[in-house]
């Protein structure tokens, strides 16, 4: 396998728009002669589908939800960031590029970086006219905030539903797409293989989760977004449905997999609360901006947070981190917080966790600010803990939240399946080993929006395209395939459901590749998986038809894609032998504690190629190289 | 804590449906009311019966795929929150806890609790957008925007298309949804230009699918997980006199 960055060469600050010079267009009267599948409705695949029926080409859109709307980038809270420097606090393209790159401690690739913050500024310019109700100040121009990782104020949000607000304005924009006829939108369809014909990506299978029946769709170009593999680990802050089947199965048709081993603790989750839990319930990370972290000073201490005194409290950020303090970046403030539960400071029921206060804040800005700012978030916590925040501080802890890893791409968003395009969380790009807050929804636009629609249009004007049609003894295979599988997972009829297996995948996944890794728990996962494995192709037992609105059905065969992936991830985190980012290997630790990278020998990008079912994954190295910003120690202090 | 439940089964959109009659034993009070579905669940499949169908996704209140008839209320008791928001506290040990899907003809049931909401994402279609595309338009800052209107229009675009003011219509009403889309859009300058068209064709579709009218009986308020006010379908009201004389 050879990979070509595509990269284009120049000053950093013109790549971009030499680079889109240079694509290839396709002539207006041509483009609705071509077909592009895109998977996902979330903000990457509902901005991608939007921008290009209005291009004019023919697109289909496919979700397993009932409607685009449901698509988790629904729940993202915080905000998304821009450097339109409407803080007049020094912020500039420049700036966001180096916080970003250094976020991801040095392990993005810079030109992908440097495009993505300067058409971060065009996305809020879109989403306002789209009727984006962005939060505003006494003049009516928009407010921002600041958030992890940054020391300016580049965030827009509406509320503590930024997530949500944004995807309803791309889900609009699809809307009067679908009402145009340039966009076909198929409800309740799972993507369960892509068609290749010649090499080229031409075409999907999907299940039609309601009548059972398997379906294939032929296309010039396959868009992926399908979001990330954070559910991997069973508990996380995802919703139910978020799987990795789609790019996992497309991986198995040959697209390398980038950094799988990259994945995003948050900070800010309420804790565990029993063994029923299904999810876990994600804080936006800007409560950080007004409340203040702290554990008690004193080792199990049981008295209530309110009969602590304040000297008898440990701001540990504040102390450890002077300078960014509360707002150190995601994987920082996780690590932290598991370390001190780890020494015996955690506080709550079950010692996991550490307290979120904001009674600070309330005194200096009074509750309706706090109200005005995060009012939705405080609801929540309260619903779910039975406390209000108001009065008592939140207990928060870790959980995963984001994986920065995905298939490999190019500079134009292709996989190494010409045709096969990646945006948004699906694919690695943008990131590196840490994905800074408030950059997710900006990435998922920015593919979407304003990078996919151009790169897209090079291929389909320069590709050659033999007639593939569904009716094609390929798709034909394809959906056989698929067919069999679904079989194959009913006619087990074991003892264990799905849900046990995935809670045991996702107890080793935690216990093994999570916060922490090393060797030794990483061989021990590499054993252990593939065990599961084989017990789960074994003894599953799935009730109900195939050809029926089936749940369990659904979840047995994301699991068995997860039962495959975690295999992977963990090989990733074994052979980098660092720690960078979301990524720490307890071996490589500076003596504070911190990551200590090894730029040496792993500054590159790891692609994963798929040799077949247990066997070790094939590693091709895509170099990093910096011009820009020059590696060195990521401090916050 | 235990419970008796009476959950609504329905094979398919043709099958009749009936009350099945369930129990379940030692659920914490902390715990979701779609993790006690879960729970209820797991037993099934064990028993190698199927389980209950019902949609989820987010399990926070954000997605809207959630939603169901709980004891005669949309969403469960209680005030402000979706279904997955539900906690088995607010119910009494022993309780009798009934469920149902959403009841009104255009969401028609395809499993169990699941029904077909799309009537929904087709009001949508017909106008609940602005015509911005991508790249043709103006930059953020240049339209200002009156504080107080753009959070009147962030609280209408909270709405979350779940569909339960909807099911708690006595007329099967859709107009507190497509009230909150138009007062959302026409309280901004962006959506002033398109107003007419769109109040119009939203209205007109809404009729097409079958939704009734309102009678003002506010039961879409009270039962909005989102807490949407009513005073928005009097901005509807408004709008679309107004569309109508011009």
């Amino acid at each position: 396998m050879t990979l070509e960055s595509k990269t284009p060469g120049g000053p950093i600050e013109k790549k971009w728009q030499t680079h889109r010079f240079n694509l290839k267009l396709v002539n207006p009267a041509n483009k609705r002669k071509y077909t592009v599948i895109v998977v996902g409705t979330g903000l990457a695949g509902a901005s991608a589908a939007a921008s290009l029926g209005e291009l004019g080409y023919n697109v289909l859109t496919f979700s397993y939800h009932e409607s685009p709307r449901r698509a988790h980038s629904i729940a993202a809270q915080g905000g998304i960031n821009a450097p339109k420097n409407y803080a007049n606090d020094g912020d500039s393209v420049y700036r966001l590029f180096y916080d970003t790159v250094k976020g991801g401690d040095y392990r993005a690739r810079e030109a992908n970086v440097y495009r993505l913050a300067e058409v971060s500024g065009s996305i809020i310019d879109q989403c306002v006219a789209q009727g984006v109700p962005f939060a505003r100040d006494y003049s009516g121009y928009l407010d921002n905030r600041s958030f992890g990782g940054a020391q300016v104020s580049r965030t827009f949000y509406a509320r503590g539903q930024t997530g949500q607000q944004l995807l309803l304005g791309a889900y609009s924009a699809l809307s009067r797409q679908i009402q145009a006829g340039t966009v076909k939108f198929f409800q309740r369809r799972e993507m369960l293989d892509v068609v290749l014909v010649d090499g080229q990506a031409r075409g999907i299978v999907v299940r039609d989760l309601v009548t059972g029946a398997i379906e294939t769709y032929a296309a010039n170009g396959v868009v992926l977004a399908t979001g990330g593999y954070g559910n991997l680990f069973y508990l996380s802050t995802m919703a139910k449905a978020s799987n990795a089947t789609a790019i996992w199965r497309a991986h198995k048709k040959g697209a390398a997999f980038g950094n799988p081993c990259f994945t995003q603790i948050h900070p800010t989750c309420i804790p565990q609360s029993g063994e029923y839990q299904s999810k876990l319930t994600l804080m936006s990370e800007s409560l950080r901006n007004d409340g203040r972290i702290w554990v008690p000073k004193k080792k199990g201490d049981t008295r209530r947070p309110e009969s602590i005194p304040e000297e008898e409290r440990d701001y540990y950020l504040e102390r450890i981190y002077p300078s960014f303090g509360n707002l150190v970046p995601r994987d920082v403030a996780s690590r932290r917080a598991k370390e001190m539960c780890d020494n015996g400071f955690g506080v709550g029921p079950t010692g996991r966790a550490v307290y979120l206060d904001f009674a600070d804040a309330i005194n200096r800005l009074g509750k309706h600010v706090i109200e005005e700012r995060y009012g939705n978030l405080f609801d929540m916590y309260h619903e779910i803990s039975a406390e209000d925040p108001y009065k008592v501080p939140m207990r928060i802890y870790p959980a995963v939240h984001y994986t920065m890893g995905g298939l490999w791409v190019d500079y134009n968003l292709m996989s190494t399946i010409p045709g096969l395009f990646v945006v948004g969380e699906a694919n690695f790009s943008d990131h590196g080993a840490n994905r800074l807050g408030a950059s997710a929804l900006m990435q998922g636009l920015a593919d979407g929006y304003f990078i996919l629609p151009y790169t897209i249009g090079d291929y389909l004007a320069t590709a050659k395209f033999p007639p593939a049609k569904a009716e094609d003894p390929s798709f034909k295979q394809a959906q056989g395939e698929v067919e069999a599988m679904v079989k194959k997972l009913i006619s087990i009829q074991g003892k264990r459901t799905a849900e046990e297996f995935y809670k045991e995948l996702g107890r080793i996944m935690w216990e093994y590749v999570g916060m922490g890794r090393n060797k030794e728990g990483l061989q021990k996962a590499l054993t252990m998986i593939p065990r599961l494995r084989e017990e789960f192709w074994q003894d599953l037992k799935v009730v109900g038809s195939a050809n029926d609105l089936n749940a369990e059905l659904e979840k047995a065969g994301r699991v068995a894609d997860f039962l495959e992936l975690g295999e992977l991830v963990a090989h990733d985190a074994l052979h980098r032998e660092e720690s960078c980012g979301g990524h720490f290997r307890e071996e490589h630790q500076t003596e504070e504690g911190e990551a200590k990278r090894n730029d040496k020998e792993f500054s590159y990008v790891a692609a994963w190629e798929f040799a077949g079912v247990g066997k070790h994954p094939i590693l091709n190295k895509e170099p990093l190289t910096f011009e820009y910003v020059k590696p060195s120690e990521r401090s916050y202090k | 804590m235990d419970f008796k439940l009476k959950i609504w089964r329905q094979k398919n959109r043709e099958d009749k449906g009936r009350f099945v009659a369930y129990e379940v034993k030692n659920i914490s009070p902390d715990a979701s009311f779609l993790e006690m579905l879960d729970v209820l669940n797991t037993e099934l499949v064990k028993k190698g019966e199927e389980p209950v169908a019902f949609d989820h996704d987010c399990r926070e209140g954000i997605c809207g795929s959630c939603g169901m008839v709980i004891g005669g209320r949309m969403h469960g008791p209680g005030k402000g929150s979706a279904t997955c928001e539900l906690r088995m506290r607010v119910f009494k040990d022993g309780d009798t806890i009934v469920v149902e899907p959403w009841r009104a003809k255009p969401f028609p049931v395809i499993k169990d609790l699941v029904v077909d909401r799309t009537a929904l994402d087709r009001i949508m279609q017909a106008g609940g957008y602005i015509s911005a595309k991508t790249g043709a338009v103006p930059e953020a800052n240049a339209i200002p925007v009156p504080k107080p209107y753009a959070e009147e229009a962030m609280d209408a675009a909270a709405c979350i298309g779940c569909g339960a003011c909807v099911a708690a219509c006595p007329n099967s009403s859709a107009m507190l949804f497509v009230a909150a889309k138009v007062s959302h859009l026409a309280l901004l300058p962006q959506g002033k230009i398109e107003r007419t068209e769109r109040v119009l064709r939203m209205i007109e579709q809404m009729d097409e699918e079958g939704f009734g009218n309102c009678s003002n009986s506010y039961a879409c308020e009270a039962e909005c997980p989102k807490k949407i006010s009513v005073t928005h379908i009097a901005r509807l009201n408004r709008e679309f006199l107004r569309a109508e004389v011009t």
